[in-house]
């Protein structure tokens, strides 16, 4: 295992101070810290070999698109897609959704036919399904989930069926933590001969994902949840199927000739990576994938599942709070969601930043959900490789001086009015 | 007095906790929706107008102890007023909260100043603006669900 507190060393933010306070950082689900070797990989680029990919003659250009492809590489490695070309750069894990849904969505989903999500998706894999059902004519449907937030799967089959075209799900949910079962999902979309589209953005960063070994057909995530900048993202497709699709952006780069009435199309990835890619960042997510890579996604996963296991302890002896999701760390990831009935997340929110905690409060992208679960926001603090069970403590006892500060206010309240 | 209590006086708390005209009004003149999309929160305006007067205010919905507290000071103030005095009252309030007490001239807000700490936590303005925009729209009749996006 690896030593947190030399981690530490490694992200300069993390040495800030807000209000006179150090910095607890417990909004990773949001996005991600970034370490030193991340920022020091996009100065490189810009000092040193700063200039255009694919195109180039130059030494410059070269080695830039000698180091962006060989980021690609790590990146493909890191989540066991097969061949590099497999991975397309995109912004983030929102437009690697919106570019499957333009394309093979469009193209293979035909009216009648079905698409299923889950009731705690992200807005992003969400409403970009809907536009598609409506375009084609085609079904949405949204599986339940239990009253520990998993998915309820007793009628599993009464979702998933010979019309389904799509299964598409997050493999952690940023709203609850609950890991989804993948393998079981992906057996059952086999049998009826639907594609499955796994949401990477929470556990690529988190935990050993392989989309072989997953065998899912789509995988959508982020760079800046997973210590890279923000701007860069990917999206896997299995190659037969990426090979069939359409191009998504057309222009530049992603064509091979052109004449004045028509074109064709440029080798994979670069088909679908029309115009000048992000550079920098997509060298800088290599950087990234490094730094994982080194510290083992294995330790990270168990860093963090013991870290939510202490987590889970700590905060369940505050009785005022209602912990959401599953309390066993086996199917939870590092997320934090909780509430209280007379305290609004916001009014807590705001109490824990001027302490120097930085959570996240809202309805976290997932507006369904919340609507299910009968609230409109939650509180939440997700934890990653640089967090520590003292960072757990200081929550704990400023939600504790938090609750007790708007707690006792509306009592008194109450007997002045 | 830090920040934090500045922000969440004894008399936003009070409001905040147990509103005032908490409750919808049946057949209302005006009805409007406001909608924070940044957290969700959401409030159903509604007003009784006589002759240019709001003879009743009251709402309905979810939201921190912010927005409730402006919204349920807000109805307290507007009822009696006419409407151009309301929407007079919004502008100021608008400054208030936008701007600061330093720059703010007093002119009547009453028991509404009691929201002017809300300045200094620039990412809760928007709470303490919801109901007001809701009532600029009822006022407006606009029939549309306002955000404060």
């Amino acid at each position: 295992m690896f030593d947190v507190n030399e981690i530490r060393k490694d992200f300069p933010i993390l040495q800030r101070e807000v209000y006179g306070k150090p910095l607890v950082y417990l909004d990773n689900a949001a996005t991600s810290q970034k370490p030193r070797i991340v920022i020091q990989a996009l100065t490189d680029y810009y000092e040193q070999y700063n200039s255009n990919v694919h195109r180039g003659v130059h030494a410059l250009s070269m080695e830039a698109t000698d180091k962006y492809e060989e980021a690609r590489h790590k990146v493909a490695k890191f989540i066991g897609a097969p061949k590099a070309e497999s991975v397309i750069w995109t912004r983030n894990t929102t437009e690697s959704i919106n570019l499957l849904a333009m394309t093979w969505g469009r193209d293979n989903i035909l009216p009648g036919d079905e698409i299923v999500v889950t009731q705690m998706e992200h807005h992003s894999n969400h409403v970009p399904w809907q536009k598609v059902a409506q375009d084609q004519q085609a079904v949405l449907k949204v599986i339940p989930l239990t009253k520990e937030g998993t998915l309820d799967v007793s009628d599993i089959d009464s979702y998933i069926t010979p019309k389904t075209k799509l299964v598409a799900f997050c493999h952690v949910s940023n709203s609850l933590g609950t890991i989804n079962p993948v393998k079981m999902l992906t057996k059952k979309a086999r049998a009826v001969g639907a594609k499955v589209l796994l949401d990477g953005a929470q556990s690529v960063p988190q935990m050993p994902v392989n989309v072989k070994e997953l065998d899912c057909d789509f995988m959508a995530f982020s760079g800046h949840k997973m210590m890279a900048p923000t701007g860069i993202g990917g999206l896997y497709v299995k190659m037969d199927i990426l090979e069939e699709m359409e191009p998504f952006m057309r222009g530049g780069e992603m064509v091979l000739e052109v004449w004045n009435d028509r074109a064709t199309w440029n080798d994979l990835p670069m088909k679908f990576e029309a115009g000048t890619p992000n550079i920098a960042d997509a060298i800088a997510m290599g950087a990234a994938v490094d730094y994982l890579s080194d510290l083992g996604m294995d330790n990270v996963r168990k860093h963090e599942a013991q870290l939510t296991e202490y987590a889970l302890t700590e905060m369940q002896k505050i009785e005022e709070i209602d912990l959401l999701g599953p309390m066993d760390v086996d199917i939870r990831g590092g997320i934090l969601p909780f509430h209280n009935s007379e305290i609004h997340p916001h009014d807590l929110g705001t109490f824990l930043d001027r302490e120097a905690i930085a959570i996240r409060t809202g309805h976290h992208c997932t507006m369904p959900l919340m609507r299910a679960m009968g609230l409109v926001a939650t509180a939440r603090a997700s934890l990653y490789v640089y967090n520590t069970e003292e960072e757990v403590d200081k929550l704990v006892s400023v939600l504790k001086d938090a609750l007790r500060y708007f707690g006792d206010g509306a009592k008194r309240a109450k007997r002045t009015r | 007095m830090t920040e934090m209590d500045e922000l969440y006086q004894e008399l936003v708390m009070a409001h905040g906790s147990s509103p005032s005209n908490f409750h919808e009004i049946e057949n209302a003149d005006r009805t409007a929706e406001g909608f924070n999309p940044f957290c969700g929160d959401q409030l159903t305006l509604y007003l009784r107008i006589e002759n240019d007067v709001i003879t009743d205010a009251a709402f309905v919905g979810k939201g921190c102890a912010i927005s409730k507290a402006s919204a349920s000071l807000m109805t307290e103030a507007v009822k009696g007023k006419t409407m151009d005095e309301a929407q007079a009252k919004f502008t100021a309030f608008h400054k208030m909260t936008t701007r600061g007490m330093e720059e703010y001239e007093a002119d009547g807000l009453g028991d509404l100043e009691v929201l002017a700490g809300v300045t200094q936590f620039p990412t809760r303005i928007k709470c303490a603006i919801l109901s007001w925009r809701t009532l600029e729209s009822a006022l407006k009749a606009e029939g549309e669900k306002v955000s404060t996006e």
